[in-house]
């Protein structure tokens, strides 16, 4: 097929790169409220009646937007597949941990309701709020350790071998990253919940989402603050090659302090990330605050943009850097799909994208509206 | 079994596939089922049939998840505890399953909220349509996850690359039009849609024994037999073309699950029992039906089958070809790339390298695959050779089921048809009986198909053996054993649900079989929903 060299390899990789940020986005954006709603479940609602306006806030919505989790594990599978195959047997413990608080939540939502128990429900809002709380705690932390570099190491044949533990996981810098995560996550809930439901849950979404905001803007500055005074970047040194063959081993890599800031230095337009991830945290707080419906959600997507996307471009070309042997660091130049299957993933998504994207807008125009605390009572037979 | 790396991930992919496939098959089915009835409500205005459509959708709810659940596991699993294949093969394998994620999972996952959450928000045109998307978009899924493992069992349109030391996509419509994956499809949605079928006629027949809710239970099992009878069909239509194909390019797992050591003057013999010895390399006892497997399997009467021990024999060939494809590779890395090699090893990789994966299976008994003795040539050849006994047996036990829900689905749909449903109690009883087995013949299909693949992780390619990440077996066994419990706990709490939701039934106006009600001149909105 000579169809597919219409676009450069070059260029292939770099909209797979930022199509792997929209996915990332796209994941935290949706995915993100329901695992907030989780995390606040236990705070925004003392009784079963509250609960189940929290929950039933996202009871239709939360199977789609956790695709978003499932096709990012594919997609990255197909455009970079040295990077699903290095992070995932890398962060081989977290990652069940994610999973096994994963595997949970679908449950929770669906069994929950169906006995008339409280210590039954009682233990599945518990396992709701793992399902929220956990996985948001470990993507930060991941994120976190991605930033100092990750101990792993690529012999001749491409195997990779990790030489971290788990808990060598959760250092300092990580374990701020994650709770950041969290904070944004709960954030972006508060926003939904504020939106979704009415009554005593609304109100108490207001208030702790706000002050998740707060925290955010905090938690963001001094991640920002610690990664420029403490945490050395990664820069390639030798000759860039931006359509080789997928080979990492064949440059070489320097550990440099500041180097995660050389980006913005060249491009200083690229501010407006890390502007947009504090602005819009401190937009949704004073939204929450002001008692505002629908602003509180759409500026907390947007700080969710600004934070992961100054993580990206910060890094970039690096997506995986390695700590201990840096030349085995995974690039956007040197870990993706060969040209003819970045381009037909490319042509795939083109079509689909637009199509998921439409029909999603549908039919959250369909479930528009509050979950009331009488709709609850009422319709007991329909809803979780 | 030893307590390997190797061991240990295969055992935990096979625990969490084959726990993760309890779910699937009724999915599959009871999605085609849900949204037939609604049809039929639509199309009637009968109130029974969405009370049908609602009471089966509870049940489909409460498996659904958990197949929703541990599917989650299944998209990771393979950078987890399969990193270096996920690596070889991503470039190809991987693109399946992003498309089954974009253009099934979103479908399916998007609009089963709008089937349990729309009843009231929307036309009953526009819910149609959202529970034909949720059947859409659950078969979609199986098709592109099938054309993954298609690709398994049949690599094709693909190339080794030695700069990048993986395989590369080279054709990417061979991948999909690959006829092992099209067969497979066909093969493990029918089978699906029987395990619903034959589930949603057992439960019904309960009902009828019972008394309870016997219009919904009859009418039931009206759409459950004929919609099974007709998938169990093509499942044996279809899995005979799986069979056809399976001599094609798995010449090893058939005569496996033949148990067929040496090679039989045409037309083959079908063994239909027999106990095969691994260690003897041989099958005893056995009984067999004269001509069935070469006609079946070769669609002639003069085309030899080739037995296990020839098979064997012509890989020591294929072995010697790999190494020299593997001498060549060294050479062209040692020379930092296919240019810089003089062109006789260029010339020996490219003649050679379909049989680079065959110097591979050498690594379990030399470091050097270039430096393998004979002895150690014929070792590899035999490691070619699956576990016969397990394939064997499941496959029985699978063909046998098969045919025994054929005879099953068939009866019910006579019995449907002379409105006779309630007049033979030991055939209700039997139905109610037979719900456990389509699983276990799904179960046993999965193993037939992928442990016959041993020691294949990709077939002829690469090795399961050299295809593990490295992890510590500390780490792989505390997984393992995380989601032994995790799993163990959800499924005892999902049947205790779902026998519960049986046993409570359908809501008693559900049993109201009136004429369509007299306001059947609503608008007809489209799709879109009620204002």
């Amino acid at each position: 097929m000579i169809l597919h060299t219409l676009i450069d390899y070059e260029i292939l990789r770099l909209i797979w790169w930022v199509l792997l940020g929209v996915l990332l986005i796209g994941f935290a954006a949706t995915d993100g409220f329901d695992m907030g709603v989780g995390a606040l479940l236990p705070f925004v609602a003392r009784n079963d009646v509250e609960r189940r306006v929290a929950i039933n806030t996202v009871g239709p919505v939360w199977e789609g937007n956790q695709v978003w989790f499932i096709l990012g594990g594919g997609a990255i599978f197909a455009a970079w597949p040295p990077l699903y195959a290095v992070s995932f047997s890398g962060f081989y413990l977290a990652m069940f941990v994610v999973l096994a608080a994963l595997i949970l939540r679908p449950v929770s939502f669906k069994y929950r309701s169906k006995r008339d128990s409280a210590r039954w429900r009682n233990n599945w809002d518990w396992a709701l709020f793992v399902g929220g709380f956990v996985p948001a705690l470990i993507f930060g932390v991941a994120v976190g350790n991605v930033l100092q570099g990750v101990p792993f190491r690529l012999d001749e044949d491409l195997r990779s071998f990790y030489e971290g533990s788990f808990f060598g996981l959760l250092n300092p810098f990580a374990l701020l990253c994650g709770l950041l995560s969290v904070s944004m996550l709960v954030m972006h809930g508060g926003g939904w919940l504020a939106l979704k439901a009415d009554g005593m849950v609304a109100e108490r979404a207001r208030r702790l989402g706000s002050l998740a905001a707060l925290l955010t803007v905090v938690l963001y500055a001094l991640a920002g603050l610690l990664l420029w005074s403490f945490i050395d970047g990664y820069r390639i040194t030798s000759t860039i090659v931006t359509d080789g063959p997928s080979n990492p081993l064949a440059k070489q890599v320097a550990h440099d302090p500041g180097a995660w800031f050389a980006n913005f230095a060249v491009w200083p337009w690229l501010w407006i990330a890390p502007g947009l991830g504090l602005a819009g945290a401190a937009l949704a707080g004073l939204a929450l605050r002001t008692r505002s419906e629908g602003l509180p959600i759409i500026a907390s997507g947007l700080s969710i943009f600004g934070v992961i996307s100054s993580v990206g471009v910060a890094m970039f070309p690096f997506i995986l850097p390695s700590s201990i042997d840096p030349r085995s660091s995974l690039t956007v130049w040197d870990s993706s799909s060969s040209h003819l299957t970045l381009f037909i993933m490319l042509v795939v998504t083109v079509i689909f994208l637009p199509i998921v994207l439409a029909y999603t807008a549908w039919v959250y125009r369909v479930l528009w509206g509050k979950v009331t605390e009488s709709d609850v009572r009422q319709e007991a037979g329909h809803l979780y | 079994m030893e307590l390997d790396i190797v061991s240990l991930s295969r055992l935990q992919f096979a625990m969490t596939a084959l726990y993760h496939f309890l779910f699937v098959p009724l999915t599959l089915g009871l999605s085609i089922i849900l949204a037939i009835m609604e049809t039929v409500y639509v199309m009637t205005d009968r109130p029974i049939w969405k009370e049908m459509t609602k009471f089966w959708g509870t049940l489909f709810g409460i498996n659904f998840v958990l197949g929703v659940a541990t599917g989650i596991t299944m998209e990771f699993q393979f950078g987890m505890n399969w990193s270096y294949y996920s690596h070889y093969v991503g470039d190809i394998f991987g693109a399946p399953l992003a498309i089954e994620g974009l253009m099934a999972f979103f479908l399916e996952a998007t609009f089963v909220g709008l089937f349990f959450f729309g009843w009231d928000r929307m036309s009953k045109r526009g819910h149609l349509a959202a529970t034909w998307a949720v059947a859409a978009g659950s078969n979609l899924s199986a098709l592109w996850i099938l054309i993954a493992n298609g690709w398994m069992q049949n690599p094709v349109g693909s190339v080794f690359n030695p700069a990048t030391m993986r395989m590369e996509v080279a054709s990417f419509y061979e991948v999909l039009f690959n006829p092992v994956a099209q067969a497979k499809f066909v093969h493990t949605v029918s089978a699906g849609y029987v395990t619903a079928a034959i589930f949603v006629l057992g439960v019904s027949s309960w009902y009828v024994l019972k008394g309870r809710h016997t219009a919904l239970a009859k009418r039931s099992m009206a759409v459950a037999a004929s919609f099974g009878l007709l998938s169990s069909l093509s499942v044996v239509v279809l899995g005979d073309e799986s069979g056809y194909l399976t001599t094609e390019h798995q010449r090893m797992k058939l005569a496996s699950i033949e148990g067929m050591w040496e090679t039989e003057p045409a037309p083959a013999s079908f063994t239909l029992l027999g106990f095969p010895n691994q260690e003897a390399r041989e099958t005893h006892h056995i009984i067999q039906i004269p001509w069935a497997l070469g006609l079946i399997a070769t669609r002639s009467l003069d085309t030899p089958i080739p037995g296990i021990r020839e098979l064997v024999q012509r890989a020591q060939a294929r072995v010697r070809n790999g190494i020299v494809a593997y001498d060549a590779l060294q050479q062209i890395r040692a020379a930092r790339g296919t240019e810089n090699v003089p062109a006789s090893v260029r010339e020996a990789f490219e003649a050679n390298g379909n049989n680079l994966g065959y110097a591979f299976l050498l690594l379990r008994h030399t470091d050097d695959p270039r430096k393998a003795t004979d002895a150690q040539i014929e070792a590899a050849a035999w490691d070619l050779v699956p576990p016969v006994a397990p394939l064997f047996w499941s496959f029985r036990v699978m063909v046998g089921l098969g045919f025994y829900f054929i005879a099953l689905l068939g009866t019910f749909f006579l019995l449907s048809a002379w409105q006779r449903l309630d007049r033979y109690r030991f055939l209700l009883w039997m139905a109610v009986f037979s719900i456990p087995l389509p699983w276990i013949a799904a179960e046993a299909g999965w193993i037939v198909a992928e442990v016959g693949r041993q020691p294949w992780i990709i077939e002829g390619m690469l090795p399961t053996a050299v295809a593990v990440s490295s992890l510590g077996i500390t780490e792989v066994l505390l997984t393992l054993c995380g989601f032994i419990v995790i799993y163990s706990v959800l499924f005892v709490i999902e049947m205790t649900l779902m026998v519960r939701a049986i046993r409570k039934g359908p809501p008693p106006e559900a049993d109201l079989v009136g004429p369509a009600p007299l306001a059947n001149v609503a608008p007809m909105r489209g799709i879109l929903p009620a204002e």
